[in-house]
């Protein structure tokens, strides 16, 4: 069993200041997770070299990985760092900030971008307008089954880490938003807006950028059918753009 | 119409790849088959595609065209790309980051290959036979641009294919993209023997 937790962690001061690394050595406890050695870390800022050093700056809240808001890269993979668990990391561990989404300080990121993209594919439902209409039809046992999957999103941003197309090169919007499009395309009332996701889809950085490297749903801690969504969507884009400019 | 100029070009180049590039490569390689018939098969079944009426604009819009834009847009996908196979090392991350290294050998090979096999010819004059196209790969240099250019085009359909029938969404649950991705691997080798079989005939 060792004695010592060893962390290497890339830090930033500010949204435009440079990146470096630092490392950290706990004590051991059984039992730990990624959050709980930054709090260790909170609580005595000295580095590995012994030299008192600024805490780091993380985020979390849930702790039982259902917020999205503590996904980090560690070791190399985007994940919770709630769920992390130091028994099953092997040492160093290096924890770095979700790199397609701007640091705000040290390991916490601003992905505000995520929530744009779900305003852009008209990620809701409409419901009620001036007036009550009522209950909405019933959803079919079969789609909720996998649209229920695709509620799980928690927009945490794993799957945006892993695609090698989310760049700001390719400006795609990644697979949150485009699963989300298939589920609310599904929902009885929220068809009505079919038409105006998809659309949204082919606009500039939507699913036509795709590049099917597939991580994403590797990638996804909440186990969304991701690669069948895109897949789906790719059909029905395909199909809206190649019949749509004829029905008009 | 801008609003959707990425979608609409994207789907050409994926279709553009598959018809008429990738159908263009088949019909190649049935062709340059005849050589491993011998010298007279071959130069037969030359003879017949060069006797074919309007051949020129058969080539420009039915191979030329297409292939520029594929190659075109191509390289905008790889621009727009990135590489984390180290991160994230699965099948299809590989085949991601080869599609667009492949694409890349095969433009470079391309423009070698038409260059001295087609373009050469408006200015010498001289007809494609078995004997010039033997001795073309008799020098080992040519030769070894030819292995890894075949081998990369042959990639490049095979795994093109299947991300096409994706990308068209004709292919969307997950078992169905396996069995695309093994029927892929299959056409991979079938050409791979194809292709090695007629440039050994030619040495």
């Amino acid at each position: 069993m060792p004695e010592k937790i060893h962390l290497k962690i890339k830090r930033q001061d500010g949204p435009d200041k440079p990146g470096y690394w630092e490392e950290f050595v706990i004590p051991y406890r059984p039992r730990l997770n990624v959050i709980a050695c930054l709090m260790d870390i909170q609580k005595n800022p000295v580095n590995a070299a012994g030299k008192k050093t600024t805490p780091v700056v993380w985020e979390c809240n849930c702790l039982e990985e259902v917020c999205g808001a503590c996904t980090m890269v560690i070791n190399g993979k985007a994940r919770q760092a709630c769920t992390a668990l130091i028994d099953k990391l092997e040492q160093p561990i290096i924890l770095e900030p979700l790199s397609k989404f701007p640091v705000i300080r040290d390991l916490m990121v601003d992905r505000k971008a995520m929530f744009e993209h779900l305003k852009r594919v008209r990620a809701w439902i409409d419901i009620d307008g001036t007036y009550n209409i009522g209950p909405g039809p019933r959803i079919s046992e079969k789609v909720r089954e996998w649209a229920y999957e695709l509620s799980r999103c928690m927009t945490c941003g794993c799957c945006m880490e892993a695609c090698p197309q989310v760049n700001p090169r390719s400006g795609f919007i990644g697979p949150t938003a485009i699963a989300q499009v298939r589920r609310f395309n599904a929902h009885p009332t929220g068809a009505g807006e079919r038409e105006a996701r998809l659309e949204a889809l082919m606009g500039p950085g939507g699913i036509a950028e795709c590049g099917n490297a597939q991580n994403c749903e590797k990638a996804c801690p909440k186990g969304l059918p991701l690669i069948k969504s895109l897949a789906e969507l790719h059909q029905e884009t395909t199909l809206h753009g190649v019949f749509g400019w004829l029905k008009r | 119409m801008w609003y959707y100029r990425s979608f609409f070009w994207r789907k050409l180049h994926s279709l553009t790849g598959v018809i008429p590039v990738g159908l263009f490569l088949l019909e190649h390689f049935t062709v340059n088959s005849f050589a491993t018939r011998g010298p007279e098969a071959y130069n037969r079944a030359v003879a017949f595609l060069q006797g074919l009426p309007f051949l020129l604009a058969i080539e420009i819009v039915f191979i030329f065209l297409p292939l520029a834009l594929h190659a075109g847009y191509g390289l905008w996908v790889v621009y727009t790309g990135s590489i984390n196979v180290r991160s994230y090392p699965y099948f299809r991350n590989w085949m991601y980051l080869l599609q667009r290294v492949t694409g890349v050998i095969v433009l470079l090979f391309l423009i070698y290959h038409i260059y001295a096999l087609r373009l050469a010819r408006i200015f010498t004059g001289a007809e494609v036979s078995f004997e010039q196209v033997a001795a073309h790969l008799a020098s080992p240099l040519v030769l070894a641009l030819y292995v890894p250019g075949l081998l990369a085009a042959i990639f490049h359909l095979s795994n093109g294919l299947v991300t096409w029938a994706i990308g068209w969404g004709i292919i969307t649950g997950p078992k169905a993209q396996t069995g695309a991705s093994i029927f892929g691997g299959i056409i991979f080798c079938a050409l791979t023997v194809v292709g090695f079989s007629f440039l050994l005939a030619f040495i």
